[in-house]
């Protein structure tokens, strides 16, 4: 059992570490919390309505955003360059 | 090229967008009596409970308002005047137009008790409601909520998360019948408890009291008088059509509109939650009420508008919403009223659920999730996602695309089948075979 949970916790770190926010704009209504608990001050919202990854070498990945949108519009997706490196 | 919009809600702004993508100078005019324009009306819930301050509320920057080149005009739009392609405004004017969007949304059914135009009775329609909401919103103070849905629920928690004591009145035996099924009621309820709304089921508000015109009390159905400081009702939406029926354009519920979003009028269209789109899979017109396709409608009448021929094709129901603190993603049929050869069935928590794809981390962390899956004979029909939402977006394309689930369906109706295991394997199938091995 706690090898499943490190293992788990090292995906989630490594998505964090590796990964972007992505959102699905079909989930978003705009509310703005993203774009309000962002630390650096990254409008989110704005990439939630164009559809866009948050593509920003300011993103900390600190998973704020994806952690409060209340309608589960953001996820971390892995971008998996560097994967085969790693394995 | 004139184009009037009439309205400033998600289907106009997201209209406009669409003609400015083909359409770089032709004049758009947008006639809105919202006095604070374009804001995310969905967004006021999360005001209410302080999760977002009032001037993040707007999606739209001043430039991106001036790359839209528009001229705003605050009034009322008064009359359509189809003969002579022109709508007059209060105070008086008179736009023309060539192309014409009716996005005059919709509005709170009123509370139709004796009583219900005293003080301190809310909907929740605008952001004038809200503020009003929050500026009696006091700690230590009572409030009464009455409704059955979602907004309803999201007042409840507004108002509870302001630290006031709650009383939550409903008709129904539990909280969403025609979409919850039991556990799932169950679960919001105590949620809802243990956050201290007192629940009243069964009940409804009969008679409003009042003091020098304040409020101040409800008289349930069951004869008891619930006192209070402020009462907030959501018992439903109405589209706004009243300027197209006076124009005479076909309406139910709302103004029909074929797949182009255009009305029985030339070169009127309509789109949001004021239109009735036809779905061709039900077989008749239906109301929305969601944004996400009231972003979608505006779209494809600003395109069509703009001369850009473009169907809207009514995708598998699909909502996203809160409760009780819960993600929650319903796709699909889920309700009552289903047919019998579909076969329903859930699961709770469990620990094979947390280790889905690890190559996407949606949120986590939520004390409960659920599952609700409605299996047809050839497809997945319906379903509920509670909590963690990593199964949301799969299910949301099984159930889409009918994908045929013969593969699966016997292990999924297996007793205490590990649901969430055998969908993401199987959807990791789907999506070799739909987008080949290179992706995914």
């Amino acid at each position: 059992m706690f090898e499943r949970l490190f293992h788990h916790e090292r995906a989630r770190q490594q998505a964090m570490s590796a990964g972007q926010v992505t959102p699905d704009s079909s989930r978003c209504v705009q509310c703005g919390i993203c774009s309000f608990n962002c630390p650096i001050g990254i409008d989110v919202r704005r990439h939630a309505w164009l559809g866009e990854a948050v593509v920003n070498s300011r993103c900390l990945t600190c998973g704020e955003c994806v952690a409060r949108c209340p309608r589960g519009v953001l996820i971390f997706e892995r971008t998996d360059l560097f994967a085969e490196g790693k394995r | 090229m004139r184009y009037l919009i009439l309205g400033s809600g998600v289907a106009a702004i997201s209209a406009i967008e669409a003609i400015r993508s083909v359409d770089k100078s032709g004049e758009i005019c947008v006639v809105s009596d919202d006095p604070h324009g374009y804001y995310s009306r969905p967004g006021l819930a999360y005001y209410l409970t302080g999760e977002v301050e009032e001037s993040l509320l707007y999606p739209y920057r001043k430039s991106d308002f001036e790359r839209l080149n528009i001229r705003f005009y605050r009034a009322i739009a008064r009359r359509i005047l189809p003969a002579e392609r022109v709508v007059e405004l209060e105070p008086a004017a008179r736009l023309p137009y060539d192309k014409l969007l009716i996005a005059t949304g919709s509005q709170a059914v009123p509370l139709r008790v004796a009583g219900a135009d005293l003080k301190g009775i809310h909907k929740l329609d605008h952001l004038n409601d809200a503020r009003a909401i929050l500026a009696q919103a006091r700690r230590g103070r009572t409030a009464i909520v009455t409704g059955g849905g979602i907004t309803a629920l999201e007042l409840a928690e507004g108002l509870a998360t302001r630290g006031m004591k709650v009383h939550y009145v409903f008709r129904s035996e539990r909280y969403w019948p025609n979409v919850l099924d039991a556990a799932e009621s169950r679960l919001i309820e105590s949620r809802l408890q243990s956050d201290g709304i007192e629940l009243h089921r069964q009940n409804e508000v009969i008679e409003i009291l009042g003091k020098n015109g304040k409020f101040q009390a409800v008289k349930l159905a069951d004869g008891r008088l619930l006192r209070g400081d402020l009462l907030a009702y959501a018992i439903g939406i109405a589209p706004r059509i009243a300027l197209a029926q006076q124009a005479g354009i076909a309406c139910e519920r709302g103004i029909l509109v074929n797949e182009r979003m255009e009305t029985d009028l030339p070169d009127i269209y309509a789109a949001g939650d004021v239109a009735q789109v036809y779905d061709a899979a039900a077989g008749r017109y239906v109301l929305d009420s969601l944004w996400s396709p009231a972003r979608e409608q505006g779209r494809f009448a600003g395109w069509n508008m703009a001369g850009k021929t473009s169907a809207y094709v009514k995708t598998v129901p699909f909502n996203v919403t809160r409760l009780a603190g819960l993600t929650t993603t319903i796709i699909g049929n889920v309700g009552s009223g289903r047919d019998e050869d579909v076969l329903g069935i859930a699961r709770g928590d469990s620990e094979t659920w947390r280790e889905l794809p690890d190559a996407i981390i949606a949120q986590t962390g939520f004390e409960v999730n659920r599952l609700r899956l409605m299996v047809g004979e050839g497809h997945l029909v319906g379903a509920i996602v509670m909590g963690d939402q990593k199964l949301s977006s799969p299910l949301q394309a099984l159930i889409g695309w009918k994908v045929d689930i013969s593969p699966i369906r016997a292990a999924l109706l297996a007793p205490n089948a590990p649901l969430a295991d055998i969908l993401a394997a199987f959807w990791t199938q789907v999506k070799q075979q739909s987008f080949g091995q290179g992706m995914g």
